[in-house]
């Protein structure tokens, strides 16, 4: 089996997740907060831990401003929902995924508020005079994809906040959290969302939000948060203002794992190691005659993920998937819940095949993986 | 503040217990998290309960949005300012 889907969700997770997952389910297991015995505490210092660690591994102090959300989406969702109000503008990209699109459509069609869609180049890129001149007196935020989840484009954050002073800058970080640093504090993002269960090998359920001070979100969510309990008037501290019900304490204790791993490991040799096995696919593939790759230029290639997208000529993206699922290799094809990028790429509605190797990719396996492309082609 | 009396310092959310917490496990400083007395506050959370000489602590409360501290010598509550 090779799994080359880590762009959806990393797989396998390192032991770390799993013996934290463990800990927790079978030696604490409480609700986190919410009573006074020792179980309920424990889990509680659990949370508070991994909060702590997360926001420190952002470039941040304020652990109380990190929220937990089930994923990226729903961290998208809290910071576009809980900002926009009728006749602010937006300003996005060309390869947003639909976790951006499709809250800016309904908060267009809702609320009153418009969004301009920046067009990217082919590879992916944002063109920084298009961005300036998209701007408007009533842009309330640009939005854009850190790290595109088709051709593993990386946009120059710290560029674009400098382009846009104070209109606040949100970030989805889905792909490039764990992949490579992200310094929010000197990067000056706003906003940053982010999925946990990617790069930063969380299991399944857990993401994240982190919002600068003097930024003030509506909530999405009203309910228990185990404080201010004699009153039915929602807490407005945080963290409990936007975390209420209860959490996924075992999703975010496997998290503590997932970092500790990265900890260990150092994020420079996981950075490196992932743009070894990027550069070895986009070379294979690109010595196939009959593959098209989309993205990674040359020049380019420090500025990518490991996430490529690619077809074989006269192939379906299904089929070349069907093919490589019987070899037991698991990619992912389809339109990836991005149709604005893939009409930037032109591969639109057709889609692509989307390989992405994860830190415990073997090179092995991408070198199997090649030889079945190559077998795929040629038949 | 006399050494004598226990203190109780009720925070809005655990996570600031919790913050408490690991300063004063970092500076030794005796103490205990306890559920919030239920004559103190109908809260259902945790507060913290100082044995030690609250002094110790003072500075560092700057950086917290105390809820609402008391004085204990045994007997009665007595709300403090911290």
């Amino acid at each position: 089996m090779i799994y080359l889907d880590n762009a959806a969700t990393s797989f396998p997770k390192p032991s770390e997740t799993l013996q934290f997952l463990n800990d927790f389910v079978t030696g604490i297991g409480g609700n986190p907060g919410r009573s006074g015995h020792t179980l309920s505490l424990e889990a509680a210092r659990i949370i508070f831990n991994v909060r702590e660690k997360l926001t420190s591994f952002i470039g941040m102090e304020d652990s109380e401003r990190l929220i937990f959300t089930q994923n990226g989406t729903e961290s998208l969702n809290m910071a576009l929902l809980g900002l926009l109000r009728e006749n602010d503008h937006v300003v996005t990209t060309s390869m947003e995924h639909n976790s951006v699109m499709r809250p800016l459509e309904f908060l267009h069609r809702q609320r009153g508020v418009s969004y301009t869609t920046v067009q990217c180049s082919t590879e992916g890129f944002l063109d920084m005079d298009d961005l300036v001149r998209s701007m408007r007196k009533n842009t309330k935020a640009v939005v854009i994809n850190h790290g595109s989840n088709m051709t593993g484009a990386i946009q120059p954050i710290e560029l674009i906040k400098d382009l846009i002073g104070d209109t606040l800058l949100i970030v989805d970080a889905c792909q490039t959290i764990g992949s490579v640093p992200i310094d929010m504090g000197s990067a000056n993002i706003d906003i940053l969302c982010f999925s946990c269960h990617k790069s930063l090998f969380s299991i399944q359920g857990v993401g994240a939000i982190y919002v600068r001070r003097e930024i003030d979100l509506t909530p999405l969510k009203f309910g228990g948060t185990g404080s201010k309990s004699e009153s039915i008037e929602h807490p407005s501290l945080m963290p409990d203002k936007y975390e209420c019900g209860t959490p996924n304490t075992p999703g975010i204790a496997s998290l503590l794992g997932g970092l500790t791993f990265i900890e260990n490991e150092g994020l420079e040799k996981i950075t490196k190691k992932k743009g070894a096995l990027r550069d070895m696919l986009v070379k294979g593939l690109r010595d196939i005659e009959e593959v098209v790759v989309y993205g990674h230029g040359a020049s380019r290639s420090q500025s990518h993920l490991a996430v490529i997208s690619f077809n074989i000529v006269n192939k379906l993206s299904s089929e070349t998937g069907y093919e490589l699922n019987k070899r037991s290799i698991y990619t992912r094809v389809g339109l990836h819940c991005s149709p604005v990028a893939h009409q930037t790429m032109g591969t639109f509605p057709k889609g692509t095949v989307r390989v992405a190797p994860g830190y415990l990719t073997e090179e092995g396996d991408v070198g199997s993986f090649l030889g079945a492309v190559r077998e795929i082609a040629e038949r | 503040m006399q050494k004598d009396k226990t203190i109780f310092i009720l925070f809005h959310t655990i996570h600031d217990v919790l913050r408490m917490e690991k300063i004063l496990k970092k500076q030794e400083i005796i103490h205990e998290l306890v559920p919030v007395p239920r004559n103190l506050s109908s809260d259902c959370g945790m507060c913290i309960k100082l044995d030690d000489d609250v002094e110790k602590i003072r500075h560092h409360l700057e950086n917290f949005e105390v809820e609402r501290s008391f004085s204990f010598d045994g007997g009665t509550y007595e709300p403090i300012d911290l």
